[in-house]
């Protein structure tokens, strides 16, 4: 209902982006009082939410170690999601991949334009 | 003026300055207007009557209604009596709307909690109920003993047990305005607040 009015918060420069997709997120990190931002890449496994509780996780390996970071869609600390490839993938939550390693753990990247 | 009446519009999640994702509560709340200055000297203590949210006109008496006129303005569903410290600054017709708070305040939000009929022990007390094994039968959700023997024969007063649970008047003390909107007649404050949506709630700046 009024709620609605209450989502002035959410973001409308969200780029489409899927789980599959390879993307970089700008973080805005705070040190002490110095501001800064932070580039993290990887693999889009899940988007979950709605509206202002909108969610996505992103996993990388980072030096051999599998790193996964949610970030809120909407934060304010989200500053840019850059797609850098788009994935070619049969379902919408990707956790499989945590159990897989090396070559089975890469995604295929989308065909562009095929058929429509 | 340090209180207004609202009513709870639901729960959503905000961010703050640094980025933060707060839980808030919205609480739509619509112009006061003061009908009545109560005095010291005529009524034996200082407080206003104060008429909120709208009703058809045909719903309201006669003799209130001509209390609403008095105060020129539209009729109210809602009439409630507040205490303050002094009225001299106050006189009938006088409008007050959701920015006699502002972001920072720390309020008292007073409401009714959500009815749960009648509820056994182990949900309305938290009691922990009985064994579920070693030969027991219905005794997974008991309340367990009531009391002693001969001495002193009865059960106390007081002693808790299963009955209605819920639907009592509730107060969220130390609640965090984190925005208000005039122009919705919105406010809102961190974490929950009692009642179900739709709810009167009192707020009360601490």
């Amino acid at each position: 209902m009024l709620k609605v009015i209450e989502s002035k918060y959410l973001k409308n420069d969200i780029p489409d982006f899927r789980p599959g997709d390879n993307i970089k997120v700008y973080v805005k990190i705070k040190e002490g009082d110095k501001e800064r931002i932070q580039v993290f890449q990887g693999d889009v496994i899940a988007r979950k939410g709605s509206g202002i509780a909108s969610t996505f996780t992103v996993r990388k390996i980072s030096s051999g170690i599998g790193v996964e970071r949610i970030f809120p869609l909407h934060s304010p600390n989200v500053t840019k999601i850059q797609v850098v490839r788009q994935g070619d993938v049969r379902r919408s939550k990707l956790y499989y991949l945590r159990e897989r390693q090396g070559k089975m753990a890469r995604i295929d990247a989308k065909v562009r334009e095929s058929k429509e | 003026m340090k209180t207004l009446y609202g009513f709870k519009v639901g729960m959503t999640r905000v961010f703050d300055d640094d980025g933060n994702m707060v839980p808030v509560t919205v609480i739509r709340s619509e112009p006061h207007w003061v009908i009545q200055v109560k005095s010291r000297a005529s009524d034996g203590y200082d407080a206003l009557r104060l008429a909120f949210g709208q009703v058809r006109r045909k719903l309201v008496s006669k003799p209130l209604a001509g209390q609403f006129k008095k105060a020129g303005i539209e009729p109210c569903r809602y009439i409630r009596e507040v205490r303050v410290p002094s009225t001299d600054s106050f006189k009938i017709g006088d409008k007050f709307g959701v920015d006699v708070f502002e972001a920072g305040d720390r309020v008292k939000v007073i409401g009714t909690s959500k009815g749960m009929g009648f509820q056994g022990a182990v949900r309305r007390h938290h009691f922990r109920g009985g064994p579920k094994t070693h030969g027991q039968s219905d005794r997974l959700r008991a309340p367990g003993s009531v009391g002693a023997s001969s001495y002193p024969s009865r059960t106390w007063k007081g002693q808790r047990m299963a009955g209605h649970m819920g639907d009592q008047q509730v107060t969220a003390r130390n609640v965090l305005i984190k925005a208000v909107e005039a122009e919705h007649n919105l406010i809102m404050v961190k974490g929950a607040v009692p009642g179900k949506p739709g709810g009167l709630l009192k707020i009360v700046k601490a």
